[in-house]
């Protein structure tokens, strides 16, 4: 999507088409000629990877929505309908809520990979603020999602996560209220949510659009971290990332089917197949497994609104990043240090999804504080003073000397 | 620097995962494991199990248990009990379903295929208000909404083993858990002393006893066949298309290996280019 294309149309229609809409030049150099620095490695690939399951998530989603009814009464039984009557509707279904699963297991890899090799800092800051963005409006999409079979976890879940903006002072009362539609989560709750979870996913795909906009124009990292120099130090898209890409969405689709076709209640939760009921609360309201470690950090803090900008703000922080670390080098390679806090800050993240899934009492609550401490001061206090007292180690001169060593 | 991170890591878990385990293991007992022909990456359902569970269903379950997402012409579905259209047919005529006659009064006909079970109660109401205030829960999806606490780090071992059959343990495990409150325990009026329920004192009586319900093929009469039957049926009612999901999983898995392996000699191939 950048610089002058070297795409020389083919044939007749082609040619014709690209002094009217050069789509095919679009193409040609944001996916074929596109230069890919050649030592990326499998962790690379979970970008397209990401893209493969947003499409999935998309085409099973608009075939359910063409079953489901968002209503209260009807919401339930509508689904139990798509199991049990609809052809296919069991395997669209798990699919699709397996796939919101697999889509944030991808997430992950992808932000912790970024994290590990300084992928969001200089000239990649707008990149990652976008990745940041695609995260949240995940985050929400998924969320709106779950309510829709409307279980209990879906209906006790939408209850605890929108009462969090009536933590707000004065406005909280009537923001929820006008949220819910009414005076509790119910039909018109139900009816919005499936309107915006129905929008969210087109959004993402509009901010994916211009990350992968923003990533063809700052052009890759690589583990290395130093930019390509030379022609030696790239390939082109085509084919090399392309069948490396392709190799992983198959080995990906492996798991995805090992979960959607074998395992695929495994993560969601029992309560969720019992219909929503006002009256009745479940033991444990536990959101889905993506959420956990903030959900842990929200109920670390005793105070309910500083526990809510809290959890916002485990989030937000990640958009400043690339200021709050202050070394030069990207890449965790030759920052001898920053590898361990790297690791460090990964268990945290991992502690913190574990305690999330645990009910907030005793040694759980002071667990959660301490790792919730942690993973702010990672960010606040930890990588601004590694930038300027770690000793990191000599950047290779070029990445095709890093690749080929001795060889070059 | 990475290992002594894992190391501690692992600690901490296993010191905070270890006194709610005890905790746990003395308050509610884990549900023995059941050897299930639907688990597994070939599970099937039992046909005779199921014809088993589903005449248990009918003769006791469905005194009180509603099952209303499931219909009659489901028992004839492929990988299900297997019964033939006309038995079905003739089970359905056995049933009285409300419903309008053309001038739009209120009759009660027989039962066809395509009708659902009827309920045994008018409607929630009344199955409170005939059952100690506690509506029985519907059997429809009851399999899949149980499951009991695996633990750490059981839960990670069950990503392997594929064991997804909490739930129909834990309702054969509910099933012979009726015994008799220990002395220090209070159940309160109304309820059973149950050692598998969460908080123990359930309101449903134990449904099942020996002997209680006939069988034609031969099969023991005992409370744990019976438990086994029902259950399997209820994991039928609540998945009905478990045998083709399987079947079909077994089919795309062989086929991503091989694509996989395929794509993977490509990538050699094209990169060997490149180096």
């Amino acid at each position: 999507m950048s610089g002058h294309s070297t795409y020389q149309p083919q044939s007749g229609f082609m040619k014709w088409m690209e002094r009217r809409l050069p789509i095919g030049g679009l193409v040609h150099s944001s996916f074929v000629a596109y230069p890919t620095p050649r030592n990326l490695n499998y962790w690379w690939t979970f970008g397209g990877i990401l893209s493969f399951m947003l499409g999935v998530q998309i085409i099973t989603g608009v075939v359910l929505a063409m079953h489901y009814t968002p209503h209260a009464d009807l919401a339930f039984k509508s689904v139990e309908t798509i199991m049990r009557d609809v052809n296919y509707g069991w395997l669209l279904r798990y699919l699709h809520a397996t796939g919101a699963s697999m889509f944030f297991i991808a997430v992950y890899i992808h932000i912790f990979r970024g994290m590990y090799y300084g992928s969001y800092k200089e000239p990649r800051e707008v990149l990652w603020i976008l990745g940041v963005i695609i995260y949240l409006l995940m985050m929400a999409t998924g969320f709106l999602g779950y309510t829709l079979p409307w279980g209990q976890m879906s209906f006790w879940g939408a209850t605890v996560i929108t009462n969090f903006f009536s933590a707000f002072p004065g406005i909280g009362e009537p923001l929820v209220t006008w949220l819910w539609g009414g005076y509790g989560v119910g039909s018109p709750t139900l009816n919005r949510f499936f309107s915006l979870h129905y929008l969210l996913p087109f959004v993402i795909a509009g901010v994916v659009i211009l990350h992968v906009w923003a990533l063809h124009v700052a052009g890759q990292n690589n583990p290395t971290g130093i930019d390509p120099k030379s022609d030696k130090d790239t390939v082109p898209f085509t084919p090399y990332a392309t069948v490396k890409d392709g190799f992983m969405i198959v080995c990906f689709c492996i798991l995805f089917a090992w979960f959607a076709f074998y395992l695929p209640n495994y993560l969601g939760h029992a309560d969720n197949y019992v219909p929503a009921n006002p009256a009745v609360t479940p033991a444990h309201i536990v959101p889905e497994w993506y959420y956990l470690p903030f959900y842990a950090i929200l109920r670390a803090i005793p105070n309910k609104l500083l526990g809510v900008l809290a959890l916002f703000g485990s989030i937000g922080i990640l958009a400043f990043l690339p200021w709050l670390d202050t070394s030069k080098v990207k890449s965790a390679r030759y920052r001898p240090l920053y590898r361990q806090f790297f690791w460090l800050f990964f268990a945290v993240c991992i502690g913190l999804g574990w305690l999330g899934a645990k009910p907030a009492e005793g040694i759980y609550v002071v667990l959660a504080r301490i790792l919730t401490v942690y993973y702010f001061a990672h960010f606040i206090i930890i990588l601004p003073l590694l930038g300027i007292f770690e000793k990191t180690k000599p950047l290779p001169n070029s990445i095709s000397e890093s690749v080929l060593g001795s060889k070059a | 620097m990475k290992r002594i991170i894992l190391a501690l890591t692992l600690a901490g878990f296993a010191a905070a995962a270890t006194p709610v385990l005890a905790e746990e293991g003395h308050d509610t007992p884990q549900p023995p494991r059941v050897k299930w022909s639907f688990s597994g990456p070939f599970g099937k359902f039992d046909q005779a199990q199921l014809q088993r569970g589903f005449k248990i269903y009918r003769e006791v379950c469905a005194n009180c248990h509603s099952m209303q997402m499931v219909a009659f012409r489901n028992l004839a579905d492929a990988g299900g009990p297997g019964f033939s259209e006309a038995q079905v047919a003739a089970v359905a005529s056995e049933y009285k379903i409300k419903d309008l006659d053309d001038k739009g009064e209120a009759v009660e006909r027989a039962g066809r295929p395509a009708d659902y079970f009827p309920s045994p109660f008018a409607n929630e109401l009344v199955a409170k208000a005939a059952n100690g205030g506690v509506a029985p829960p519907d059997f429809s999806t009851l399999a899949k909404a149980r499951t009991y606490e695996r633990g750490f780090p059981w839960f990670i071992f069950d990503i392997f083993t594929q064991y997804q059959e909490q739930g129909p343990d834990y309702i054969v495990a509910l099933l012979q858990g009726y015994v008799d409150a220990p002395k220090d325990f209070q159940v309160p009026p109304g309820g059973n002393y149950n050692k598998y329920f969460p908080g123990h004192s359930i309101a449903m009586p134990p449904p099942l006893q020996a002997g209680q319900v006939t069988f034609d093929d031969g099969s023991p009469q005992t409370l744990d066949q019976y438990t086994r039957d029902i259950t399997s049926f209820m994991m039928w009612a609540s998945e009905p298309h478990l045998v083709a999901r399987k079947r079909l999983g077994l089919q795309v898995m062989v086929f991503l290996i091989v694509f996989a392996g395929l794509m993977y000699f490509t990538k050699k191939k094209v990169w060997s280019a490149a180096h």
